[in-house]
């Protein structure tokens, strides 16, 4: 199991340079720097000196690849490969193209992040896996009928209506909390309470469908049939034998997206004010700030592959034949 | 000096271009389906489900708007001098047949089928002195002399002779339907619409009469209040609400469409390679699709049109025209989403042609000494193809989802394209103005929900009928 996991986690780095030099052929090839500076600065002031001042300033007036004008190691190192590229393996993200520290910007704003987004994972689990559940209880029932077509009416509404409405009914209407902002310690829970159960809200269509299929799958196996047959009531093969095998698809099919909570939900942060990496990367876009942009894709990758290692190891946690292969 | 035979001259932009490629492109399948049974029995069982012919119904509608707004004209300008000279604003037939709402531009928001702007201005009157007063709209309901007395009157004597038009139209198209039906000798037109009418038909007719019905209640008393009202009110710049929420249609269905169409290449040969040759071939592959999706979509996407941004930006002289980026600008989206969302379905394709390469029939196959690219050309390809046209239809809504997420974010469409995102993005601050604007976030969340919902219970039926036993994705990102 140990050579397994060793196994991923190698695997799980060769992807990760993948990541890496398939972003900086995405922001260097497509555009050069020449290009990069030219957009920052604007048509206006667009001089020779200008756009040499604003490479110079972030460091793109190096080679790509090969430095020939510097000795020994230098040659490699003294580049925009190496400087903007290689540097994020070890965190060390630099200085964004308005000259702030991205390592500190990220440090301090992936908690309001993950202050919204796992509250909103787990209440979001229980809630969706219950809904699911009784749809599954009530299965080919007209309870079961609705319940399905509500889902998908809910998963036809556009996500940005569902933080429009709520902000209108919760903030507006009945001003029962902030419309949008954030603070800390235990004054943020009122500017967080609205995200979260938006979040929850907006997620439950398609979740909770997703988990009543597999609750579906689940019940038409052979074991539940022999659960029934010794006579055990409905409610106890649901509870007792459907629901703790279904949790294994729904587990380890969740573990993937853990790590990225801490990335934060790019229209939630920026809508409600919250101070967190996902408005980080909507102002970085919207500002055409590229390092950070640059970093935020890397970092990304990152928490995924870390998700894709934990669901493996899951695995081996509750599936038997993969543990001792 | 003759007059041109056309007075106008078709302008075919990329995305046209391609969109009735893909017509054409459907027509081509539809007829060879039909001359193969194998084919048209999945076809068949959409065809019995009441829910996915309902959803059909009113995605035919929004698709003859979308196509509509497809082809595009400039019109010729009074000839001078002996020249023919074209305008320079671009049009499309939808334009033509909205004109009366394109035109009809107010000063800024007024109310659903208001008289008066939504908005008090200071107004001079005769004897110099000034006052704040709701002034009179310049075109919504400028028939009426006195619209406090008429008001009420005209806005539901036209909704009431737009509705009895619509089911009127509703009941001859029923008609005409049964009367198709009924050509065989032993049927007659009234016992087809008995039959349709009590569900014991094999297409579930009674289900696309009520769907047909609903829209020709709906669009009936719309169509014949617009001309004199804006029906849905107008936006900041006063323009109608209703013209915006159908210009956004094209958009969205462009990009549903010409998306998967991009992505469709890439995950089927890399899909079918990966799974027929095992090897080197199969890790390189799986190598390039996990890398691609270990990094999270939405950073992908704003990456990509990030760096889209700045080409354009820096190559103005390859678009001529605001309109023609706007077009390129949504065809690059398109490629960007597609290019970014083919892992999926690479691999469930490459895991299927794992399982099929080891059948028996493909086995004789490379015993008669057929070669590999007419193995999975000819045995493996139509094998697959229910997987694809599941996949095609189950991302359609999610993409037009997807634009209004995008272009709230700055990397959707150009901001001078009429879209639900643009529509959503300057309407979102309304609902804080006092009193508050709502007509705009109502009517794209209207339109939206309705071919979201549609398109979703069509790929439901399309999911049920070419595979029943295969889970994929149940509707999740």
């Amino acid at each position: 199991m140990t050579a397994y996991i060793i196994r991923r986690l190698i695997y799980g780095v060769f992807v990760l340079v993948g990541v890496n030099v398939f972003t900086f052929a995405l922001f260097f090839f497509v555009n050069s720097p020449d290009d990069m500076a030219r957009a920052q600065l604007g048509a206006k002031r667009v001089t020779p000196e200008a756009v040499e001042k604003w490479k110079r300033e972030r460091g793109y007036d190096k080679p790509l690849f090969l430095n020939d004008n510097m000795p020994g190691v230098a040659k490699v190192t003294n580049t925009v490969f190496f400087e903007k590229s290689v540097r994020l393996f070890v965190f060390q993200f630099g200085a964004s193209d308005q000259g702030r520290n991205i390592g500190y910007d990220i440090s301090t704003r992936m908690w309001p992040s993950l202050a919204v987004q796992l509250p909103a994972f787990l209440i979001g689990l229980l809630v969706y896996i219950t809904f699911a559940l009784m749809m599954a209880f009530f299965r080919a029932t007209y309870l079961d009928f609705w319940g399905v077509v509500l889902c998908v009416l809910m998963m036809s509404v556009s996500g940005l209506f569902y933080i429009i409405g709520g902000q209108f009914i919760f903030g507006k209407l009945w001003n029962l909390v902030p419309i949008s902002g954030y603070d800390t310690g235990f004054e943020a829970i009122k500017f967080l309470a609205l995200p979260v159960l938006i979040g929850v809200i907006s997620g439950i269509g398609s979740n909770a469908r997703w988990y009543r299929t597999i609750f579906i799958e689940e019940i038409s196996k052979d074991y539940v049939r022999t659960a029934r047959a010794k006579g055990l009531s409905e409610t106890r093969v649901l509870f007792r034998h459907v629901l703790q095998n279904a949790m294994i698809p729904i587990l380890t099919g969740v573990v993937v997206v853990i790590p990225l909570l801490f990335m934060g939900a790019l229209i939630t942060e920026s809508f409600f004010g919250i101070p967190g990496l996902g408005s980080y990367t909507i102002d970085a876009i919207s500002q055409q700030d590229f390092a950070i942009v640059r970093v935020m894709v890397f970092l990304g990758s990152v928490l995924y592959i870390i998700g894709l290692i934990l669901t493996d190891i899951s695995y081996t946690l509750v599936d038997p034949r993969v543990r001792f292969s | 000096m003759t007059p041109p035979i056309f007075p106008f001259r078709f302008e075919l932009w990329w995305s046209d271009a391609l969109v009735w490629l893909l017509v054409l492109a459907v027509i081509g399948f539809a007829l060879y389906t039909r001359n193969h049974p194998h084919l048209r029995a999945p076809w068949a069982r959409v065809a019995r489900s009441a829910s996915g012919m309902a959803a059909a119904t009113v995605l035919a509608a929004f698709v003859l708007v979308g196509l509509l707004d497809s082809v595009h004209y400039r019109a010729a300008l009074p000839p001078q001098g002996g020249k023919t000279a074209y305008a320079t604003e671009v049009r499309s037939l939808l334009d033509r047949v909205l004109e009366p709402l394109r035109l009809t531009r107010e000063k800024t928001y007024s109310a659903p089928l208001a008289t008066h702007l939504h908005a008090k201005e200071t107004v001079q009157l005769q004897d110099g002195s000034e006052t704040r007063v709701f002034p009179r709209l310049r075109h919504g309901g400028a028939h009426l002399e006195d619209p406090q007395a008429d008001w009420g009157r005209d806005v539901a004597l036209k909704a009431f002779r737009g509705l009895a038009f619509g089911l009127l139209l509703w009941f001859v198209a029923m008609i005409a339907v049964c009367a198709v039906m009924a050509r065989t000798p032993d049927s007659s037109i009234e016992s087809l619409w008995r039959e349709a009418w009590a569900g014991r038909t094999a297409v579930p007719w009674r289900a696309v009469f009520c769907a047909f019905g609903l829209l020709c209640v709906f669009v009936g008393p719309v169509a014949a209040l617009a001309p004199y009202y804006h029906v849905l009110g107008t936006d900041k710049v006063g323009q109608d609400v209703l013209y915006q929420a159908l210009k956004s249609i094209r958009t969205g269905l462009v990009i549903g469409t010409l998306a998967t169409l991009v992505m469709l290449p890439f995950a089927l040969v890399l899909g079918l390679m990966a799974g027929y040759f095992k090897g080197w071939i199969d890790d390189v592959i799986q190598y390039v699709y996990t890398t691609l999706s270990s990094i999270p979509g939405v950073l992908l996407i704003a990456a990509a049109v990030l760096m889209m941004q700045v080409y354009i930006e820096n190559h103005a002289e390859l678009f001529p025209t605001t309109e023609i980026r706007a077009d390129i600008r949504l065809l690059a989206l398109c490629v960007i989403l597609g290019v970014t969302s083919w892992t999926g379905l690479c691999r469930l394709l490459r895991g299927e042609a794992l399982k099929l390469r080891e059948m028996e029939y493909i086995q004789a196959a490379h015993a008669f000494g057929v070669s590999h690219w007419r193995i999975m050309m000819r045995h493996i390809t139509p094998n697959v193809m229910h997987i694809v046209m599941i996949a095609l239809v189950m991302d359609f809504s999610g993409l037009v989802l997807a634009e209004a997420v995008l272009s709230y974010v700055g990397v959707g469409v150009d901001p001078s394209m009429i879209s639900f995102g643009t529509m959503i993005n300057s309407a979102r601050l309304e609902m804080a103005r006092e009193p508050m604007v709502w007509w705009s976030l109502a009517a794209a969340f209207v339109f939206m929900l309705t071919l979201v919902l549609a398109a979703n219970l069509f790929a439901d039926a399309v999911r049920d009928a070419f595979d029943p036993r295969l889970i994929i994705s149940g509707g999740r990102p």
